[in-house]
């Protein structure tokens, strides 16, 4: 009975609320649209900035990119400066960072990932490795100053190759550890299974089925932090790259400059020739990038296909 | 034919050795140099702790943490030296918060776009250019900062300094923009289906949806990326060190020359400085620093993301 009468007066209430409530769409769409345009310019904004800063560095830099720059040394007068060395020093380090990372870092992903996956001393290297990922590359720098340059002087030479080399190696080890984990995880516990299922030890199947698969992925992460050292500039400052060499290094314990070293030289001189100088090098160093990148991802589909 | 078969299977059995001692050694090798390998990551931590607190400690030696703290000016160079460090922060600060200033709202609005309007075709093209973005070397943006922004900059900007913190944000702002941005996309993305369907349900438009549902169920992702953005700001090197400078200026002016702490360690850096003089002991002191705060970032970022990640399902 209550129930009844209680019905007409909630009927009431609710029809007033419900003409108190204006659901206004058409306002809200509106809102909704400028909202879309905001977020669709948001997204673009970054690359119109690259565009801008490609172009720019291009009109600056394309006037400087004769035979002459890429075979001479840096030189007071303008005209007459290559980057010669640089190129060089550039060569040398991405060998010696290869020759450091490659091995070790894909040795650490492979003893991470296969060996001691899930354990207690494998949790901690994870959680060390992602905060190492972290660190400034300026840190490293610091690192690469007291320990390569002078704490094992004898070893390197004080500030050569080397040390640079070893510096940008720890540097991106991460980035190949990472790489290396995630493209072993990728492939399916059954390959595994059955390797170990015909008596194969754990290395042996590693080696055998487990990494010619995940090859391809591994080759894509060394290329990709290979590239991120090229560009390094801050940590080869700190150990102490010369910003002005007239000769090739000889050896890996030579002295040494690099491309975005150069570049930085160039750019903090105050005439305008020189700052044309830095464009042109930073055309080259976007080119090699370029070229770095093209080749991981040529290497990966060229890989993937053949399997 | 029943006398030759025994025979022939006998023969096979024999040919086959299975050199399990060997396999065994190969597989302790293998270990022993990959484990060496995975220990060289920890080695790495080691070794930079240990250096950054050793040389700190010979620094603290010769200045007290109250010079350190608390100095009115940043003069180490100077034959009047002074280590007030809050004159490198405060540009650290200055910079960082103009890049946050530029790369939060641009990097969001960014990852709402590509994960909740952008069609496929334009997801798979804006994603790897933002990602040529992420791989543009610093020492190409600080060019770009110098000496294309900073000129731009002073047409509408009068009293703006040839070297000023500004100009260094807002580049450094876009160097992070794709860092900000990949990483909300994923905590954006990674919200269910079910909850845009339950806000369009009640009637939400998609703005409302994005605003009222889906930020708040991503929002711990989205702390977490500006945390490392901010991280990264702070240790970033090349553009701050070419367009805001190396003159250690108290106080939060971007219009005039400042030095943040990256900067400073690259002034010495490329003076011959040695090993005893107390110059070299300071760019440690600073990396320290630096260390410590940025450090301090990822940990609460990490730990962030731990505490309130929205569990679904």
């Amino acid at each position: 009975m209550t129930t009844q009468q209680d019905f007409p007066s909630q009927e009431k209430g609710s029809s007033s609320i419900s003409s108190s409530y204006q659901p206004n769409l058409s306002g809200r769409y509106k809102l909704d649209k400028i909202f879309a345009a905001i977020a669709l310019i948001c997204a673009w904004a970054g690359l119109v900035v690259l565009a801008w800063l490609l172009v720019d560095v291009f009109t600056d830099g394309v006037s400087r990119l004769t035979w002459t720059f890429i075979s001479e040394f840096p030189s007071r007068k303008p005209d007459e400066a290559g980057l010669l060395s640089a190129l060089v020093g550039s060569i040398w380090l991405i060998g010696i960072v290869a020759l450091v990372a490659f091995p070790v870092g894909v040795g650490a992903g492979i003893f991470l990932e296969e060996f001691i996956k899930n354990s207690v001393i494998g949790n901690i290297i994870e959680v060390n490795i992602s905060n190492l990922a972290g660190v400034p590359s300026i840190i490293y720098g610091l690192l690469g100053l007291a320990a390569f340059v002078r704490w094992m002087e004898p070893l390197t030479g004080g500030r050569s190759i080397i040390a640079g080399g070893l510096t940008l190696g720890l540097l991106v080890l991460p980035i190949v550890i990472v790489a290396t984990r995630e493209s072993l995880r990728a492939v399916p516990d059954s390959t595994r299974l059955a390797g170990f299922a015909v008596g194969a030890t754990r290395w042996q199947v590693v080696r055998d089925t487990v990494l010619p698969p995940a090859f391809p992925g591994i080759l894509t992460g060394t290329i990709l932090a290979l590239s991120r050292a090229i560009g390094e500039t801050a940590p080869l400052i700190t150990i102490g790259a010369l910003t002005f060499i007239a000769f090739l290094p000889r050896g890996p314990r030579d002295s040494f400059t690099a491309l975005p070293i150069q570049i930085y030289n160039w750019v903090s001189r105050p005439q305008q020739e020189f700052h044309s100088l830095a464009a042109g090098g930073i055309i080259v160093l976007l080119v090699v990038l370029l070229t770095m990148n093209s080749i991981a991802v040529i290497l990966r589909n060229k890989l993937q296909k053949s399997r | 034919m029943t006398a030759n078969s025994p025979n022939s299977g006998e023969d096979r059995s024999s040919l086959w050795k299975p050199n399990r001692q060997a396999s065994r050694r190969v597989e302790m090798l293998v270990k022993l140099i990959f484990g060496a390998f995975a220990l060289v990551s920890v080695a790495t931590t080691a070794g930079i702790v240990l250096t950054l607190i050793f040389e700190t400690i010979e620094f603290f030696g010769e200045v007290s943490l109250l010079q350190f703290l608390f100095d009115p000016q940043w003069t180490p160079l100077f034959s009047n030296q002074q280590f007030g460090i809050h004159v490198l922060i405060s540009a650290t600060i200055m910079t960082t918060g103009i890049a946050i200033l530029v790369a939060l709202p641009l990097g969001l609005m960014a990852a709402i776009y590509l994960s909740e309007y952008a069609s496929l075709n334009t997801r798979r093209f804006l994603k790897p250019a933002l990602e040529i973005l992420a791989g543009i070397p610093s020492v190409v943006f600080g060019y770009f900062a110098l000496l294309t922004v900073t000129p731009v900059l002073q047409t509408f900007i009068p009293g703006l300094q040839g070297f000023n913190a500004l100009s260094a944000g807002l580049v450094l702002g876009i160097s992070i923009l794709p860092l900000v941005a990949s990483l909300s996309e994923d905590a954006i993305y990674a919200v269910p289906r079910s909850l845009r369907d339950g806000s369009y349900a009640l009637g939400a438009t998609k703005r409302e949806t994005i605003i009222s549902v889906i930020l708040p169920a991503a929002l711990s992702g989205i702390v977490a990326s500006l945390i490392l953005a901010i991280s990264r700001a702070i240790g970033e090197t090349m553009i701050v060190t070419l367009a805001a400078g190396q003159n250690p200026t108290p106080g939060f002016n971007p219009f005039v020359p400042v030095a943040t702490m990256t900067a400073f360690i690259v002034q010495v850096s490329l003076g011959d400085t040695p090993a005893t003089s107390l110059a070299y002991k300071t760019i440690f002191a600073v990396g320290m620093t630096l260390f410590l705060i940025t450090l301090t970032l990822n940990l609460i970022s990490f730990w962030f993301v731990r505490k309130f990640q929205e569990k679904y399902e």
